[in-house]
């Protein structure tokens, strides 16, 4: 193999698992080490950097940076990532002086943001302070969008939401709630200088089975939760079916609970491990012993003298291969399950009916419309997309982060500049040796298992709709939990030129991630590894020819729990542990004036 | 010297031996030596070479002297026994055990210092005995603990870090082993694990006194330009002269060996030893032709390694003795100790 290039930003970059499986890049270690110290507000503020809502996604985030937590592979459970946000969202003290602010005098430049949820708030969030004049144009009464209308309250209280979508508004924003677009062919003809398109995917699938329109008592998951959000609906059968297992099905399950259901089953089409929910979602729901029932395939609504009793379903068995693919079933018989009310929850759609076909946009089989995934834009110069209605659903954080690349480009595009013309990723490395054996982070491994995130008891908690389940951690608690990160982006870092191959690094390693050999191609030097290195996702960080005997320095980045022993027992300092800082460029950082705003990063 | 144990945390696909237990299972505290130092290097390879021979760690007895290289044994299998002696006495000490329990595996950890100034005494009557042990020799050619003066083992013209190069003849312990007559010789280097782990492994297996004798750079006072004992000195002048691999008794050779560049040896205990020759001029069973050879290569300044000697035929000690099977503990008090009057019909039958 050739040397490892770790010039290249994205090298170091992807052993910080978390910060490369979360789509906005958040630097986790480094605000999980502020939370460590007990600096919750710095904690929050490097959170907003890049995902703009801690508190929100500190209870609610799909956590794409908690499966990815290499302390998952290194025992079975990863830092408890995402509830650590909400640690620094809870314990911070008063930030708003640390906000970004518009400027006094306006840049002379309007952008329209259609929808008020995270997409389009994070673009008013990014443009706001470069002296934009932004208006948000909501159809609803409120904002925030699904994660107001969809996200129950006992989960994401509406004051969490007020007060980060607050920070945002604050900037000058122009909110138009009630204010439904009905043809952007004629808000395009206003005096914008850029549309942003940020609608979500509002159209809850439905299931078009005999008796689905013979009862009132059947309804479309997402859209029943926002009639409870805004309480048109205040009440459920005693027995509910839930139809699909996904995250929405998981919030609508125990919203049934709270408005006066006393039995609801999830019905699964398929075996369990082919769940489309969060395993975490599907722990709560079934603490509040909602059960779930597998291998049911929906066949018809079964309607009494005009009543809902009921759902037929099929019974499958599936056959799974050694792929671990599962084929489409086979039915080996029928079962009628009695209820009250059935939820559909099996997934939404896009949908633009107010979006004119004939002026630029090009839409796919799916009725989802192109866009540039770089850049945001679509086939219509000017008009870019972002979250659900860009690309179909997805979550909050990638939302957030079409908001900051639509950003960029909306900013590139009023200022008459290349929007594909963008300022890379940078990177900064730098040493943290403090002295002899001392590092300015807490090396040690803490073996300690993941905290529990404490619950309200099961009684209480029913007792109102809003009801926030999850406690938070105390600070104690956090402090607990903190230790067991691994601070990935404290990175070993290898000099050959230095190494006099005395094994001391290999010896010491405590997972076996070093090797000294000879070098050759991946797959061959994979097999002959100090420790299986069967992880072909995770890099081989391999090193120029050493002086001495022309072997090579392999480390395989997949357990390394970053303990900086090999660079403690290194005698002539070939390794050092650096901590990497990726520069991400937001909207801000490509203004050229530097008097404009002080740049954060990007410098690279 | 690090402030953190090596984390308990290790690699979930680590191998197990028959025992059931991980190559971590036979490591001991975390080492208060330099940083780079060949010995850690050394104790790395015997908990190698005792995890894969699968040693119940309670059936294993380190033994040591005193200097930086008699402090190791701390620093692998913490559940066996220990013995740290006085300085040089290490040998003897080892005598006194392995009469009293021959059942025990025993291994010493001894330095230039140890073996070959104050306790070359020892050192030579132990092989003389044929004492069945692993012996050690952690040879690094300088006192590294009272920094870094010459040792017995300093070649002429080594240079110090500091002051005039060495002057005086070196001992060099695979010679004198050799004329002393140990059954299993061999010389490797810390930096060179490959080579290493299988030779412990046949020297812990092999019935009587085995030697390695490994160089082991001192990265603090002695891996310098101009020292004959360095890492870039011993990696330059490196001379394998036969590699070989250790099989255990039950397990078959693999035919991987081309015929004709192997050569098998049946150990006692029916493992065997499958030598590879690197040099074909070389015949480790003939003790005349090894010292001319290591003598001839010697004077060119190359380092030869390998398993230079092997003797399976001679008794080690117990069996030179006679002395019983079983361990003195496991032996009934009453015939232990018969008591005086028992003693006073020995000592009549010599009057």
């Amino acid at each position: 193999m050739k040397p490892t290039d770790t010039s290249n930003p994205d090298y170091f970059h992807k052993v910080v698992d978390c910060q490369w499986g979360c789509p906005a890049h958040t630097d986790v270690p480094a605000y999980i080490r502020m939370i460590a110290q007990g600096e919750f507000s710095d904690a929050y503020m490097e959170n907003r950097k890049s995902n703009v809502f801690p508190g929100i996604l500190g209870r609610v985030c799909d956590r794409p940076c908690e499966p990815a937590c290499r302390r998952g592979r290194v025992e079975d459970k990863p830092v408890a990532i995402c509830r650590l946000k909400r640690v620094a969202a809870d314990h911070r003290d008063d930030i708003t002086a640390r906000l970004p602010k518009a400027p006094d005098k306006s840049n002379g430049k309007k952008v329209a943001l259609i929808g008020a949820g995270c997409a389009s708030l994070t673009v008013a969030n990014d443009l706001a302070p470069l002296g934009y004049e932004v208006t948000v144009f909501e159809a609803m009464k409120t904002t925030g969008g699904l994660m107001r209308t969809n996200i129950p309250q006992f989960r994401l209280p509406p004051k969490v939401l007020d007060e980060e979508i607050g920070y945002i508004l604050d900037m000058n924003v122009d909110l138009k709630l009630n204010h439904p677009i009905e043809s952007l062919k004629s808000l395009l003809d206003e005096n914008f200088d850029a549309v942003f398109v940020g609608t979500g995917a509002p159209r809850g699938k439905n299931l078009e089975l005999p008796g689905r329109y013979d009862s009132d008592r059947i309804h479309i998951g997402i859209d029943w939760l926002e009639s409870v959000a805004f309480e048109h609906v205040k009440s459920i059968g005693k027995k509910v079916l839930i139809i699909g297992v996904g995250n929405t099905a998981m919030d609508c399950c125990r919203t049934s609970l709270r408005i006066g259901a006393d039995n609801v089953k999830v019905m699964a089409r398929k075996p369990r491990g082919f769940f489309k929910a969060s395993a975490w979602e599907l722990e709560d729901a079934e603490e509040e012993n909602v059960e779930i029932l597998v291998n049911h395939s929906p066949k018809e609504f079964v309607i009494e003298n005009g009543k809902l009793t009921g759902m037929k379903f099929e019974l499958m068995e599936y056959k799974v291969d050694d792929n671990g693919r599962i084929d489409r079933g086979t039915s080996v018989g029928e079962k009628i399950i009695p209820c009250d009310d059935v939820v559909l929850a099996i997934g939404q759609d896009n949908a633009f009916p107010w979006i004119e076909r004939d002026i630029g946009i090009e839409f796919d089989q799916w009725d989802c419309p192109v866009v540039n995934e770089k850049t945001m834009m679509c086939g219509r110069e000017g008009v870019f997309f972002g979250g659900d209605s860009a690309f179909g659903p997805k979550n909050i954080i990638w939302a957030v982060e079409h908001g900051h690349q639509a950003a960029i480009s909306m900013h590139r595009y009023c200022q008459g500049e290349d929007i594909e013309d963008r300022l890379p990723d940078g990177m900064n490395l730098a040493s943290q040796k403090m002295g002899m054996h001392e590092w300015s982070f807490s090396n040690n491994y803490d073996g300690a298992p993941r905290r529990l995130m404490p619950h309200v008891d099961l009684k209480e908690r029913f007792k109102k709709i809003d009801i926030e389940v999850e406690l938070g951690f105390t600070a104690e608690q956090a402090m607990q939990e903190v230790e067991r990160c691994l601070n990935c982006d404290i990175q070993t870092v290898f000099t050959a030129d230095l190494c006099i191959e005395c094994d001391a690094c290999m010896d010491i390693c405590p997972v076996n991630c070093l090797t000294i050999t000879h070098n050759g191609e991946e797959d061959d030097l994979r097999t002959r590894l100090r420790a299986p290195a069967e992880n072909h996702e995770q890099a081989l960080y391999v090193s120029a020819e050493l002086p001495q005997t022309g072997r090579v320095m392999i480390k395989d980045e997949d357990l390394c729990v970053h303990c900086s022993l090999c660079a403690e027992r290194c005698p002539t300092g070939a390794w050092d542990m650096q901590k990497s800082t990726l520069l991400v460029p937001y909207a801000k950082d490509e203004i050229s004036d530097e008097s404009a705003q002080p740049l954060a990063g990007a410098s690279a | 010297m690090s402030y953190i144990a090596k984390p308990k945390v290790t690699h979930p696909g680590m191998p197990k031996n028959k025992l059931g237990l991980t190559a971590r299972d036979y490591e001991g505290t975390v080492s208060t030596l330099c940083a780079g130092c060949g010995h850690d290097s050394i104790t790395a390879a015997i908990i190698q070479a005792v995890f894969e021979l699968g040693v119940k760690p309670h059936m294993l007895a380190k033994m040591s002297g005193i200097g930086c290289s008699s402090k190791t044994p701390a620093y692998f299998v913490s559940q066996s026994h220990g013995f740290n002696s006085v300085h040089g006495r290490m040998p003897s000490v080892t005598t006194g055990a392995n009469a009293a329990n021959r059942d025990l595996m025993y291994i010493g950890v001894s330095g230039d210092g140890d073996s070959l100034s104050i306790g070359v005494g020892q050192f030579v009557h132990a092989i003389r005995r044929n004492l069945n042990m692993c012996y050690v020799i952690e040879n690094n050619g300088v006192y590294g603990l009272t920094k870094g003066q010459f040792s017995a083992s300093a070649d002429i013209g080594s240079k110090p870090k500091k002051g005039e190069p060495n002057k005086q003849e070196p001992i060099d312990p695979v010679s004198t082993a050799l004329s002393l007559g140990a059954t299993y010789i061999a010389r490797s280097f810390s930096g060179d694990k490959e080579q290493l782990v299988p030779l412990i492994k046949g020297a812990l297996m092999h019935r009587g006194f085995a030697l390695l004798d490994i160089v082991s750079p001192c990265v603090t006072f002695n891996d310098h330009e101009g020292s004959t004992k360095s890492y870039a000195h011993t990696r330059e002048f490196y001379y394998p002269v036969v590699d070989m691999d250790y099989v255990p008794p039950a397990e078959e050779i693999k035919a991987a060996y081309v015929k004709g560049e192997v050569m098998p040896l049946v150990l006692h205990d029916g493992s065997t030893i499958v030598l590879r020759k690197v040099a074909d001029d070389y015949d480790l069973t003939n003790r005349a032709h090894a010292f001319k050879y290591l003598r001839d290569h010697f004077d060119k300044g190359e380092i030869c390694t390998g398993l230079l000697y092997l003797d399976e035929s001679r008794a080690e000690m117990n069996e030179l003795m006679g002395s019983i099977d079983t361990p003195l503990s496991h032996v009934p008090l009453d015939a232990l100790h018969p008591g005086s009057q028992e003693l006073k019909k020995l000592q009549s039958r010599y009057r």
